[in-house]
C-alpha cells in the first residue's frame, strides 16, 4: 500500500499553482495519472522519487515513512526504492547498453535477474552497442530494464511513449505490461493517450490544476454514462461519412481502421480526431482461433 | 624547462582544484554564489601587476602573515619558485573552472537525476556519469590553463622576480634579452613559446572537434 498525502507550491508560466495530491495506491496497480499539460503530473512523479521536496505532507509506501514533514523525515532519492523513466530517457551516453542496466543493479543482487530483465525486454542483441547508436524504442526499452532490475517498489513511467510513432508505442506498451506482470511491480504511468490507458491500467487519477479531481478504473473515469456493454474499445475518430440517412465512422482502434454506422445525433457531436469508445452490447461475438 | 615543469605542476593542482568547485558553482543553491563567481573570474580582466602586488605584500617576509608561513611551513613564498606555482594558480584558476563548469551546466540535469533513482551516491554518479561525459570540457581546461600559465608576465615579474633557474620563466627571459637588445635569443625563445602554444591548442581543437577520432576509424 502506498498513501500519497502532499502539498506543493508550484510557479509556472507566471501563475501560481497549488498541488494537492491525496490517493492511495495499491501494491501490484497500474496506475495511470492523466491530465492537461501543467496540471502537475510530472512534479508528482518527482515528488515521489525524492527530486522535489513537497512543503508538507506525508509519503508512506508499504508502512515505511519516505516523506513526514511533520517528523522531519525526508529519505533521500538514492534511499528510496523507485525507478523513474524519463521521456528522454537519460541514459548515460559514456556506457554501453550492458553497463547502463548493470548500473542500476545494486551489487548483491542476482545475476538472474539481470538475464531475465535483458531476455524480457529483448536486448540481448543491444548489449554491447551505445546508446546513441540504438532507435527511439531500443533506448526506451534500455531505460525501462534499468528502472526494473533493481526490482523497485515504485516503477515510474514520465509520458515514456510521447516521442514513438504509432507501432512502436504498441510494442513498448506490450512490453511494459509484460514487465509490470512478470515482477509484480507497482507502476505509475503518465499519459495523454486514452487508448493507452485502457490497455495498460487498473486505475486513474484524473488530474487538472494539481488536484486529483476523478479517481477510479478507466472505464469509470473516461466513460460519460454508465455503460455495461460486454465489448470496449478506445479509438480515435479518423473520418466522418454521411451515407444517406446514416453516417459511417472510420475509428482507429489500437492500430486497426473499423468503420461503424452511427446516427446524426452522435455524427454531429463527433469531429475528427476525436477519442470515442467503442462498445457492443446486444450482439454475442464470434470467436475464431487463430492458427 | 623551467616554464614547463610550473605549467604541470600548476595544471595538475587547478585540475584537482577546479573539479569540486565547478561542481559546487553548477549545482549549489546559495547566495553567495555570485561572489565566488566573480571571485574566480577576476583574474581575467584584474591587470596581473595588481594580483601580484597583492601577493607579494601578503607573503612578504616583512608582515606577520609572512612571517607565520616561514616559521610553521618554512614557505618563503616570495622570489621562490613555490611562490610562482601559488601566484600561478590563482591567475590560471578561471581558465581551468570556466570549462568545466560550462560543461556541468550543459549535461541535461536528468543524467545526474537518473544517477539519484537509480541509487547512486554524490559522488559516484560525479566520478561515473558526470565526469565521463564532460571529457572535452576537461581537456579544454587543462590545455587552457597549461597554455595560459606558459604565456604569464605579470604576476610571475612581480611575484617571482628573474632569477636564474628558479624564477626566470621564459616569458621573463624574452623580457630580460630584448632589454638587454639581445633580440637572435628573444627571438629563439619567442619562436619556441609560439610554437609550443600553437601546438597545444591545435591539439585540443582537433581530439574536441572529433579529427582525430575519424581519422583513425578511417584508418582501421
Amino acid at each position: 500500500m502506498i498513501n500519497l498525502r502532499f502539498n506543493k507550491i508550484l510557479k509556472a508560466n507566471g501563475g501560481i499553482m497549488h498541488l494537492d495530491i491525496d490517493c492511495a495506491i495499491n501494491k501490484g496497480d497500474f496506475v495511470t495519472i492523466y491530465g492537461p499539460s501543467g496540471a502537475g503530473k510530472t512534479t508528482m512523479l518527482r515528488i515521489i522519487a525524492g527530486l522535489i521536496q513537497p512543503e508538507s505532507g506525508t509519503i508512506e509506501v508499504e508502512g515505511k515513512s519516505w516523506f513526514d514533514a511533520n517528523k522531519s523525515i525526508n529519505l533521500k532519492p538514492q534511499l528510496r526504492s523507485t525507478g523513474l523513466v524519463f521521456q528522454d530517457y537519460a541514459l548515460f551516453p559514456n556506457m554501453t547498453v550492458k553497463k547502463n542496466i548493470k548500473y542500476a543493479q545494486i551489487t548483491n543482487s542476482n545475476q538472474d535477474t539481470f538475464a531475465n530483465v535483458v531476455e524480457l525486454m529483448n536486448l540481448n542483441d543491444f548489449l554491447d552497442r551505445n546508446p546513441s547508436t540504438l532507435s527511439g524504442g531500443q533506448q526506451q526499452r534500455v531505460a525501462l530494464a534499468r528502472s526494473i532490475v533493481s526490482m523497485p517498489e515504485i516503477l515510474m513511467l514520465d509520458e515514456p511513449m510521447s516521442a514513438l510513432d504509432m507501432e512502436m508505442r504498441l510494442k513498448i506498451q506490450d512490453y511494459l505490461l509484460k514487465a509490470h506482470k512478470s515482477f509484480n511491480l507497482t507502476t505509475i504511468l503518465v499519459s495523454h493517450d486514452v487508448g493507452e490507458i485502457f490497455k495498460l491500467s487498473n486505475k486513474v487519477f484524473m488530474l487538472k490544476d494539481g488536484k486529483i479531481e476523478k479517481q477510479g478504473s478507466p472505464g469509470d473515469v473516461f466513460a460519460k454514462k454508465n455503460n455495461s456493454g460486454k465489448f470496449q474499445f478506445v479509438g480515435e475518430v479518423l473520418n466522418i461519412v454521411r451515407e444517406d440517412v446514416i453516417y459511417i465512422l472510420t475509428i482507429l482502434i489500437g492500430n486497426n481502421i473499423v468503420k461503424v454506422v452511427a446516427d446524426e445525433s452522435i455524427a454531429n457531436d463527433l469531429n475528427i480526431g476525436d477519442k470515442v469508445m467503442v462498445s457492443s452490447k446486444a450482439f454475442n461475438p464470434i470467436i475464431q482461433k487463430l492458427v | 624547462m623551467l616554464t614547463l615543469r610550473l605549467a604541470g605542476i600548476v595544471t595538475a593542482i587547478l585540475l584537482l582544484l577546479s573539479i569540486p568547485l565547478a561542481y559546487w558553482l553548477s549545482y549549489a543553491k546559495t547566495k553567495f554564489k555570485p561572489i565566488v563567481e566573480t571571485l574566480v573570474s577576476m583574474p581575467l580582466v584584474l591587470p596581473p601587476t595588481v594580483l601580484g602586488f597583492y601577493l607579494l605584500v601578503a607573503f612578504s617576509p616583512n608582515n606577520k602573515f609572512g612571517v607565520w608561513l616561514e616559521e610553521w611551513f618554512g614557505l618563503r613564498l616570495i622570489f621562490s619558485f613555490e611562490g610562482l606555482v601559488l601566484a600561478s594558480v590563482i591567475y590560471s584558476l578561471p581558465f581551468m573552472v570556466q570549462p568545466i563548469y560550462s560543461g556541468f551546466k550543459n549535461l541535461p540535469t536528468n543524467l545526474k537525476e537518473a544517477a539519484y533513482v537509480l541509487g547512486s551516491s554524490n559522488f559516484k554518479t560525479l566520478y561515473k556519469v558526470l565526469l565521463p561525459n564532460i571529457k572535452p570540457s576537461i581537456l579544454t581546461g587543462i590545455v587552457l590553463t597549461f597554455a595560459h600559465t606558459i604565456g604569464e608576465f605579470g604576476v610571475v615579474l612581480m611575484i617571482g622576480g628573474n632569477i636564474p633557474d628558479k624564477t626566470r620563466v621564459a616569458s621573463i627571459a624574452i623580457y630580460d634579452e630584448v632589454e638587454s637588445l639581445n633580440y637572435a635569443a628573444a627571438n629563439t625563445y619567442s619562436l619556441i613559446l609560439f610554437s609550443i602554444t600553437f601546438l597545444v591548442l591545435l591539439t585540443v581543437y582537433l581530439i574536441n572537434g572529433g579529427y582525430l577520432t575519424r581519422y583513425f576509424n578511417d584508418k582501421s
